[in-house]
This record gives C-alpha cells, structure tokens and sequence, in this order.
C-alpha cells in the first residue's frame, strides 16, 4: 500500500464535507438542525471543517421541545457562542400556544410529533430551501433508505416510493417552490464511527454523555429521569443510578443506560460490547409500532 | 483499515435481502432489539423461521409485500474490513433504485435462484454493472438447497453465466454456490458442498483485492464553493473548496482552470478547516490557493496540466433512463457531472440494447423506462470530463427533468 491512503474515519469526513459544500454550492437558505446530541455536534465539526476560515452559509436552527435536558440546552449556546455562528431557536411551546395543538397524555407524554409542526413553520418563516440533519442510515430501518439529498413536499412529507436515483455522488437538489430537502451528511456513519470520530477529533461533548448519578425511575427495563415532565405515579420505584446516555433527545423520551463509563474510550469499549442497538436501548419513542419512524418521516419529520 | 461497498443484485425473490440478513446474523452483527422486532414480525406472518429478509426490508409496503422497494444501507465490520452493503430491489419497476445503489458500489454479488437460472433481470443487472464499470462481481447461485446441493445444477449455471460475462466483458468474476436460507457457505464453508473448493462469501468479500475506483496520475478537483471571509483579518482570502476526485496536487503545481483554460500555479493547500498542507490527494477535501487572481466558480474543475481531460459540448454518452415519461430525441434536460449543471438536448438516440439478445436496435423512436441506449447529447456550454470507462468519477452524469426536477437519466460519458 501507497502512502496515498485514506483510512475510513478520513474517507467518511471527506464524504460528509463533499456533502456539505454541494448543500452550500446547490442552494440559496440553508439551516443546519442543531438538536445538541452528539450527532449535530459531529456536523458543526465537520461544518467547520467545510467552510472556514469563512462563516457557515446557514444558520444552526434548534427546535426546542421544552423537554430537553439543561445539560444539551446550555452546551448549545456554548457551542454556538464558541463558534461564532448564528443560532435560531424556536419553541414548541409557542406553536401549540398558537395553534391550540393538543398535547399527547400519558405517563411520557412527549412532544415529538408536534416537533414537525413548528419545523416546518420555522422552515416558512425563514424561507429555508434546505435543512441539514444529522440522521444515520444505521440508525433505523426507515433511515437505511433515504436519499442523501432528501427531497419533501410541502408539508415536508417524505414519499419512500417516490424517491429520486442518486447517482455516484451526484446530487440533485432541484426543487419546485414551497418544497424543501433534508441533506444527511452522515448517513454513512455509524454510531460507532461517530463516537472513533470525537474521540480522534477530540470533539467536546455536553456532560450527559458521560456516566453521572441520576435520579431515575425504572420502567419495562429502562432508565428514565426524573424530569418535571413525565408523570410520577406511586407504584413507581425512584432510584440513584450512575448513568450515561447513549442519545440525547427528550427528556419524556430518552432512556439513560446504567453506566461506570467517564472517558470516551470507556464508552468506545461498552458501544463494541453492547448487545442492544442505539435507538433500541434509549428511544421510548420508537416503540410505538413497527413503523414509527416511516410514519413520523411521512408526516414531515426529519 | 479500509472501506468495501458492495451491493445484492439479481432478479426478484433471488434471496437478496435474506442474503444480507443471514451475513448480519451469522457474523453476530445484529442487535438483540432488531432481532426480537423481525421475530415479532415474522410471527405475524405465519412462517415459522425468522425471515432475515426483514432486516433490511424496512418499509411498511415492503414487508406487506414482501418484496424490496428501495435501496437499504446496512453496515457492518469484521475484523479486516468495514462493509457499507447497499440491498438493491430485484423487481424491474424498480431499476433505478438498483442503479442508485451500484453507482457507489466497488463490488456486486449477482445472484440465481438455481432454480430459474439466467433471468431476464439478472441479465439486466450485469448489463448495468458491466456499464457502471463495476470492479468485482461475484455470481452467488442461491437456493442450493432446494436443488439437493447439486454440483450439475451449479455447473450448468456457471457455464450459462460465463457466456453472459464474456459478451459484456465483465472480467473479474468469481462464482459460488450458497443456501442464503439455511446459511450454507455464507460465513463459514458448508459441508454440504464436498464438491466446491472456493472460500465462503465472507472470506471472499474480506480478501478480495479491489482495485479501488481511485486513480493518483490524473489530477480532477471539481470547485464546489468559493470560500471567501471578507474580513478584516482575511481580506484578500480567496479559496476554492472541494473534494479532489483523483490525482495528487502539490504547493507549486501549474494548473489549468477548465472550460476556461486560464492558467495559474497552486499557492497553498488547506484541509481541516484552515491547515496548510504541501500536497492533498484523492479523495481528501480540501481548498486551494492559487497565485494569481484568476476567474474561478462554482463547477469549473481545476486540473494538472500534465494530462487533461476532455472539454467538448457534444458528447456520446451510455443512458439508463430511469423516468416513466418516455426519451424523445430533441428533448431538453438539465446534464449535471459533479458540480456543474449544463442545459442539454439529447440529439439522437443511436441504439437501444437489447436486454435479452444483447443486440443493438438502431435508431429506435424513443426510450422507455429502464432501457439502455446509447445517445447524442448537445450540452448549452463545454464539459468538462473523462470518458467513464478511464475515470468513473469524472465520466458519470446524470440528466435531470427541470419541469419535474427528477433524476431521469444516467449517463456514462464514452
Ligand atoms: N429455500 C431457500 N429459500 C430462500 C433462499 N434464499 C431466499 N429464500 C426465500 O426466497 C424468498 C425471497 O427472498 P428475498 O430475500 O426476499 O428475495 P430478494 O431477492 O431480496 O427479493 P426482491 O428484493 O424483492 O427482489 C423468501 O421467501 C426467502 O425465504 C435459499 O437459499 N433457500
Ligand atoms: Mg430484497
């Protein structure tokens, strides 16, 4: 073998970089969806990479739920502040204030379906053409068949039976008006490459990643924090548990996995060891049915 | 460690996605909760085993139909090698979602029911490999075990195969027999093939030598963004951003900017956001410098001068159409390679292949959905490229439909 040799973590960078400069090339308002999970993070890394010395040509646009953990909220605006660039935040709160939508009852009630509703308000205030996410084909089985370059109509719904041929790395970004695209650089990660990626890039992280005592309440085989936002009933068990999370979403709908893990190369040795998949082993909302995922990108989703 | 991209093609119900499914499984490389969900889902259906083929097929019409609709990616790693595998659908309707798929591939596992043998879309899908240029492909003759592992049946298919490959010139072919269902020569060798003496899929896919799709003596750097600060501190930074798709560029290299010829020398090369470095190579994305204040933008392509590539505004391309609206001659479409778009009109068509014959029909009146034809394009504007067959990443195009915005065309430029 030549020294003209890229190892994989640098042939997967140098894709998602390609990605984002033909986003930046191919269109007039672009946002990046910045949800402060480790996946997003990875994105303004490779975003840095991509563009500076120069300014990103979008904006890091948060989708806030009101049900994020402090940790993820404060990492953001340290990250944005760190970085210089411009961050857009909008409330969940405020769409179902105007809108009299109607919360979903429960135990977990969680607002990730209304999610959709104040992105692709967000989407028409701003005039974004396309949103950039940080969704993995590894990550879920509706995922392992979107396109790169996703294209949604105008009420951002994905039609999986009428996607585009995406050739080589060739991506067709031409739309009508009022449609959109959602752009995945790192499609072709997977969870185990994102996490060599932060650790060889020394990627900083907001703490939650880490194991941490927490208060949580156990439920069907997951750890839940306790949270102003779930229902408490008196059958339930609350215990101190030494946690990391593995995904950072909701706090209604993110379950903590029982961790020692205080370094990234812990969590490297437990993700190669794990038996459970990423959104299996913390994603109360999957579990819904079969096909939640399909059904939640169907209705404009990211 | 390296990466391999391989995809499953053949014909429909040839056992593609179990296939894939059983190579997860066997290598332990499925997840306990993915595995429990496809055992559910199986039991739904009433068939007993677990139906691997669940794994990738991940769509509700999917799994109703049983059948594969869209391109699943799945990704795996041993320890020799990380695999991104692309499950292509066999069904003709869907074509376009396989050539999607192969597009990226460095390898394609055809495989036969061997039951059937050559079918109409296993002719198809070696017909687009064979256009795509595809590096590697290995022949799986699957269902082994529904014809009694017999070495005639295996014999018969693989001389039929032979035929196929040498009309088309695919050169690299290694065939093996399998059982996808019951695992048979999947991860490990089988005992119920005492007659085959070849290595099992896995251990063909961790060692086969690929000749990578990378090329270092023709230098391609497709501009895909004008990186410039305008601040204070930068104020006269000018760089041009993008991936280099091959060749190796050094500080101090003379370059030509094509269409426009304008000429200049590398000043400085970037990677990581602002490192300068003394040479980049393929596949790196980087941005470069040069030292004089030339015009450059968005889809022109900086080039050694050493060896150029073509630039011309007629070109012969082999298409696969890919759109149920039918190709006219004179029809007007949006020609994209990397990252220029050009307005196009495909001139003439001069042949469509024949999938089962492989003979060429003349001048046919138009294209349909999934033919294969060789055309006339005029393009508004040079382009710049290299014929697919030298350089795959600077020889594929694709057309695009600007009253639909659709991807309708795939062009391999000649
Ligand atoms: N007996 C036997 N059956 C098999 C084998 N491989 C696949 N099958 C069966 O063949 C049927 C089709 O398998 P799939 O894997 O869905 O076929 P496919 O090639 O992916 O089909 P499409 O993607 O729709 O083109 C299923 O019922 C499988 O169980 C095999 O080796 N032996
Ligand atoms: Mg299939």
């Amino acid at each position: 073998m030549n020294n003209y040799h890229l190892d994989y973590l640098d042939e997967l960078e140098s894709e998602s970089i390609h990605i984002f400069r033909e986003v930046a090339g191919q269109f007039e308002k672009p946002a990046l969806l910045f949800s402060g999970g480790k996946d997003s993070i990875t994105l303004v890394h490779l975003a840095l990479k991509a563009f500076r010395p120069g300014k990103f040509p979008f904006p890091l646009v948060h989708i806030d739920t009101g049900h994020n953990f402090p940790e993820a909220l404060q990492f953001r605006d340290h990250l944005a502040e760190q970085i210089g660039e411009k961050l857009i935040v909008r409330h969940v709160e405020d769409t179902i204030k105007a809108k009299r939508l109607t919360e979903q009852k429960g135990k977990f009630a969680s607002r990730n379906q209304l999610q959709t509703y104040t992105l692709l308000d967000t989407i028409e205030e701003f005039g974004f053409d396309v949103c950039i996410g940080g969704a993995r084909r590894d990550e879920e089985k509706a995922r392992a068949k979107e396109r790169i370059f996703s294209v949604r109509d105008e009420f951002g719904q994905w039609d999986p039976k009428r996607q585009r041929p995406e050739l080589w790395n060739t991506y067709n970004g031409k739309i009508h008006k009022g449609e959109n695209v959602r752009a995945f650089p790192i499609s072709n990660w997977t969870e185990l490459d994102v996490w060599n990626y932060i650790r060889r890039e020394k990627i900083e992280l907001p703490s939650i990643y880490f194991a941490h005592d927490r208060e949580v309440l156990e439920y069907e085989g997951q750890y839940v924090a306790i949270s102003d936002f779930i229902r408490i009933d008196e059958t339930d068990i609350i215990v101190q548990k030494k946690v990391r999370y593995r995904t950072v979403g909701d706090m209604t709908c993110t379950a903590a996995v029982a961790s020692n893990a205080s370094t990234i190369e812990d969590i490297i040795s437990e993700i190669i060891a794990t038996k459970t998949s990423e959104r299996g082993e913390t994603r109360i909302d999957d579990k819904v049915s079969e096909a939640a995922m399909e059904d939640r990108k169907k209705n404009g989703y990211f | 460690m390296d990466i391999l991209r391989f995809i499953t093609a053949g014909s429909v119900d040839d056992g593609k996605s179990t296939l894939i499914g059983r190579l997860l499984y066997d290598s332990k490389n499925i997840m306990v909760d993915q595995l429990e969900a496809i055992e559910k889902q199986t039991k739904n259906r009433a068939e007993g085993d677990i139906d691997l083929a669940l794994l990738t097929d991940g769509l509700r019409a999917e799994r109703e139909q049983g059948i594969t609709i869209d391109v699943a990616y799945k990704y795996f790693t041993t320890p020799k090698r990380k695999f991104i595998i692309a499950d292509a659908p066999g069904h003709i309707q869907y074509t376009r979602n396989m050539v999607t798929g192969a597009s990226n591939s460095d390898l394609i596992i055809i495989l036969i029911d061997a039951r059937n043998g050559v079918a109409e879309q296993t002719r198809r899908h070696s017909i687009i490999a064979s256009l795509l240029n595809m590096p590697q492909v290995i022949v799986a003759v699957n269902k082994m075990d529904l014809v009694d592992y017999s070495q005639d049946v295996y014999n018969n298919i693989v001389i039929e195969y032979a035929k196929l490959a040498r009309a088309l010139g695919l050169n690299e072919v290694t065939y093996i027999p399998i059982s996808a269902l019951k695992g048979d020569n999947i991860v490990e060798r089988s005992a119920e093939f005492q007659w085959y003496e070849g290595q099992s899929l896995l251990h063909l896919l961790e060692n086969v030598e690929v000749e990578k799709v990378i090329n270092l003596d023709k230098a391609r750097f497709p501009v895909q963004y004008v990186i410039r600060p305008q601040t204070e501190a930068l104020h006269d930074y000018r760089g041009y951003a993008g991936k280099i798709i091959s060749g190796i560029y050094r500080k101090g290299d003379a370059i030509t900017v094509l269409p426009s010829g304008a000429t200049s020398r590398i000043k400085a090369i970037e990677t990581d956001g602002g490192r300068p470095v003394d040479e980049a190579f393929a596949t790196q994305s980087i941005v470069l410098h040069l030292e004089e204040d030339i015009d450059v933008s968005r889809g022109d392509v900086i080039v050694l001068n050493n060896d150029l590539p073509q630039t011309a505004q007629e070109l012969e391309v082999l298409l696969c159409w890919m759109d149920s609206k039918p190709l006219i001659p004179g029809n007007k479409y949006l020609l994209q390679i990397n990252s220029t778009s050009v307005r196009s009109v495909v001139k003439e068509i001069a042949y469509r292949m024949d999938v089962n014959s492989l003979e060429k029909n003349y001048a046919p009146a138009q294209a349909e959905l999934n033919d294969i034809v060789k055309v006339v394009i005029k393009t508004a504007l040079p382009v710049v490229y290299d014929s697919y067959k030298d350089l795959r990443v600077n020889g594929g195009a694709i057309l695009i439909d600007e009253t639909s915005n659709v991807t309708v065309g795939a062009c391999m430029i000649q």
